[in-house]
């Protein structure tokens, strides 16, 4: 009996027309659990490096997270893992929304996309009933007109889409594969498009077993209205007013200028009387309790929902306001573009063009006004048009195929890859390590469980730490040390860098959103699940018997899997860099002696590269194996990972409670900001 | 004229306004009727089903309440605050027009009990953003002996519908010899 998953992948090879339904192997859950995991052993079984993104033998892979279906509340995240044309590494992507629920009570865990279709089509999954239908009809339509259209052609209401629009068909870099309130970003849409496949819509009426119903279930319904009754819980910049961190912080135009004190009360109360005005309502995802969506319909749009930060990135990177923003995703969404890679594409060229690289020749008519250049460009950029057909290819390709100077205009990409803008003073010793050693290349996808501030009064800091139920004991006293305005040691900013990112792959295994995990440490303590909760509710759900360490441990096992795949593509140390301008004042030698412990601590060689000692204790001796055979290893490196216990003689293991959040009743993120930052 | 008595009135009052389309109603509703209970979480066997049209800004909550064979006319239409909703979307009947309410194995019809027993149904429960409030209340009316039918005679009714009457105490009567 398989409890959580259902056990079973659908295989389609959209080249040979042929679809299967593949049991799976029960133990990689206990080594992976599921999600990116699982994906991760796929690709590396199954897409050898020689295999680039656009060919047939690239695999696109949809995995509804291990704890998705079953009653754990704000759980139900699918994963896109596939080989990026944009960074040629394995790509991270996430969504939620409803598909990851109606795919597995649909009977699978996976969905495993091979091949390419000689046309497009779109995949109809019907319980045990797949079919990969025509989908002529459909192309060049949007996102959502996809998913309309589909649901009234197959006559029932309940199906649930994730479709591209014009941009993944066209093979941008930056597509996003797009459903009702949730898209998955990082370029994976291009991928879909490159196979041809416009849709996937599923509906699921099967049964999915968990080991322990009853207890699973009374547990999940008083986390949920706990995580209801928490501030810290959600997407705290989605519902708050405030937002002067990202605009006062956060860099303008093409990840260029800061604007401090842009943020006035006086802009607040024209975006909120704005933001009313169009806005239907907040909304969430599966078995959800929070609002961290909004339903919103701009004046001659569509009614479209808006999530996370895109909320700033289009206005910011055009030097606008939340109106164009609102405007602008209405259609930007419905061609499948990712929010954070294609403002920033779009304001690179309008940089490019002011500096004279770009000229009236490549942009004729070219208008003056910023937010009409955006929408120009993005029309441009979705049908690969002129100039767009350069730009569809990422900041970093582009720069390099218009020349003439355009390279030094690629001042905010890692590993080839467009990231948040921000430019800020003095190095940040656990972000710069976030920065160069994630394989996610998105520091929003790597950081979030250690606080971003230090707390300056000694008191607040020690009541901090003592309701700091998510922190395992050495990070208290890491905070503790730590003054404002100072770095944390050199070993305190490799542990916050290791929990940060490992807490990422747990969700990203499980299907737990991050704004109820993951990312909802770093404002304030509170995330609803943590290393030390979140055993229960796999163990209730899945059958399995793990504690804290155990989880780290798998935790630790997909980033390492992950990170084999990159190596074998040629990642490597040099690599490894943040955005060049990404702070003014650096510190060279104590970067390379940060970079230099990091690796140390993880178990790899000083080229980034795990060890076969690190491979063989976490199980992965086969990768080991490979890397000898291709002369990656010699296999004489034994520097082993470092272990790092949940446990201690102050958190003892029988003493954790199942579903513990932290208490508190008076927490905005928007004081909690004015205070710390 | 009948006699009056006191009879309690028990309610689930839907918020619109506060939903925010989560779904943990269904998912609650089915776990709770599950056999044995909270075995399965499955939306499909849930007693309350959202209708949902996201570019509508169509969110409703909506419980079964009783079983009928044939299929209403149902091409009303409302518009509430620029939005217009159909009229199946309030409609709790478990009719031939859908696939709601029907247990997916059997296609037999689920019907809502209020979750007799607890102190709130389920789906109250678990909706935090009291999109969903239970209420009781008592009223009189005038004494009437009709019992209303529960699930199981809903389940008899339709296959009642779906074979004929005879077929069915054929069949009954065939198995309750072999006991």
């Amino acid at each position: 009996m398989r409890y959580a998953e259902t056990g079973y992948n659908l295989e389609v090879d959209l080249s040979r027309g042929n679809i299967e339904k593949v049991e799976t192997d029960r133990r990689l859950t206990e080594l992976h659990l599921g999600g990116n995991g699982t994906a991760a052993k796929i690709i590396w079984d199954r897409v050898p490096p020689e295999v680039e993104a656009f060919s047939p033998d690239n695999l696109l892979i949809f995995s509804a997270g291990l704890l998705v279906g079953t009653p754990v509340p704000g759980c139900n995240r699918t994963m896109v893992d596939t080989i990026s044309p944009q960074t040629n590494f394995f790509s991270h992507s996430i969504f939620g929304g409803y598909f990851g629920p109606e795919l597995k009570h649909a009977g699978y865990d996976k969905i495993v996309i091979r091949g390419k279709a000689p046309d497009l089509v779109y995949l109809w999954i019907n319980n045990d009933k797949v079919e990969i239908r025509d989908a002529s009809h459909l192309k060049g339509k949007g996102a959502q007109e996809t998913a309309a259209i589909i649901k009234e052609e197959l006559k029932d209401p309940r199906i649930q889409v994730a479709a591209i629009g014009l941009a993944g068909e066209n093979r941008l870099f930056m597509a996003s594969i797009e459903h009702v309130n949730a898209s998955a970003a990082r370029g994976v849409g291009s991928v879909m498009g490159d196979k041809r496949l416009k849709a996937i819509a599923v509906r699921g009426t099967k049964d999915l077993q968990v080991a322990n119903p009853e207890e699973l279930f009374k547990l999940c319904l008083k986390h949920s209205q706990d995580m209801h009754a928490s501030p810290f819980v959600g997407d705290l910049m989605a519902i708050e007013w405030n937002d002067a961190f990202h605009h006062d912080n956060f860099a303008w135009g093409n990840a260029r200028v800061r604007r401090k004190g842009f943020w006035t009360q006086e802009i607040e109360d024209r975006w909120k009387e704005y933001t009313l005005k169009i806005r239907d309502r907040l909304q969430g995802c599966y078995n959800c309790p929070k609002n961290c969506h909004l339903v919103v319909k701009p004046p001659g749009r569509q009614r479209y929902i808006l999530k996370c930060f895109g909320k700033g990135t289009w206005h910011m990177a055009a030097f606008k306001e939340i109106d164009f923003t609102f405007d602008i995703l209405a259609l930007s969404q419905e061609y499948g573009v990712d929010s954070y890679a294609a403002p920033q594409v779009i304001a690179f060229a309008i940089e490019l063009y002011e500096a004279g690289i770009l000229t009236d020749k490549d942009l004729p008519d070219f208008p003056s006004d910023s937010g009409d250049r955006f929408y120009y460009l993005l029309e441009k950029l979705v049908r690969r048009e002129g100039i767009g057909d350069v730009l569809a290819n990422g900041v970093y390709r582009a720069a390099r195929q218009i020349g003439k100077g355009a390279e030094e205009y690629d001042h905010n990409t890692i590993k080839k890859f467009e990231q948040v803008p921000i430019k800020l003073g003095r190095v940040n010793y656990p972000y710069y390590l976030m920065y160069c050693t994630s394989d996610k290349m998105a520091i929003n996808q790597t950081e979030g469980s250690y606080p971003q501030d230090p707390i300056a009064d000694p008191v607040e800091r020690q009541k901090f730490v003592d309701e700091w139920i998510a922190a395992p004991e050495r990070f208290k006293r890491y905070f503790m040390e730590w003054e404002p305005r100072t770095n944390p040691s050199v070993e305190a900013s490799i542990n916050i860098c290791d929990w940060n990112e490992t807490m990422h792959y747990v969700d990203d295994a499980t299907g737990l959103c991050a704004f109820c995990s993951s990312f909802r440490g770093q404002f304030g303590g509170g995330t609803a699940y943590h290393i030390y909760n979140i055993p229960a509710f796999i163990n209730l759900a899945a059958g399995m018997n793990i504690d804290a360490d155990d989880l780290w441990q798998i935790a630790r096992r997909n980033r390492n899997l992950v990170r084999a795949i990159n190596v074998s593509r040629g990642l490597r140390r040099a690599d490894e860099k943040p955005p060049e301008d990404h702070w003014k004042i650096r510190e060279p030698e104590k970067e390379k002696e940060l970079l230099d412990e990091y690796y140390k601590f993880k178990g790899w060689t000083q080229d980034g590269i795990p060890s076969k000692a690190t491979l063989d204790k976490l199980g992965l001796g086969y990768v080991a194996e490979e890397f000898i055979r291709r002369g990656i290893l010699t296999g004489n490196e034994d520097n082993l990972y470092t272990e790092t216990p949940c446990y201690s003689d102050e958190k003892q293991k029988e003493n954790m409670q199942f579903s513990a959040l932290r208490k508190s009743s008076e927490f905005t993120l928007t004081e909690y900001l004015k205070k710390n930052k | 004229m009948g006699k009056l008595v006191k009879k309690i009135v028990r309610s689930i009052n839907v918020d619109l306004d506060k939903c925010n389309g989560c779904r943990a109603c269904e998912i609650a509703c089915a776990a709770y009727h599950a056999k044995p209970r909270y075995s399965s979480f499955n939306p499909n066997r849930a007693r309350i089903r959202m209708v949902i049209d996201a570019q509508n800004d169509e969110w409703v909550a909506v419980r079964s309440t009783n079983y009928t064979k044939a299929e209403c006319d149902g091409r009303r239409t409302y518009t509430i605050n620029g939005k217009k909703y159909s009229e199946c979307s309030f409609c709790g009947m478990i009719c031939p027009s859908r696939d709601l309410f029907k247990e997916p194995d059997s296609g037999l019809p689920l019907k809502c009990d209020m979750c007799e027993g607890e102190k709130e149904p389920l789906c109250v429960q678990i909706c935090s953003r009291n999109a969903l409030t239970y209420e009781e209340r008592e009223v009189e009316v005038e004494a009437d002996e009709q019992v209303k039918p529960d699930e199981m005679e809903l389940g008899l009714q339709s296959l009642i519908d779906k074979y004929g009457m005879q077929k069915l105490s054929d069949a009954f009567a065939r198995m309750s010899q072999k006991g």
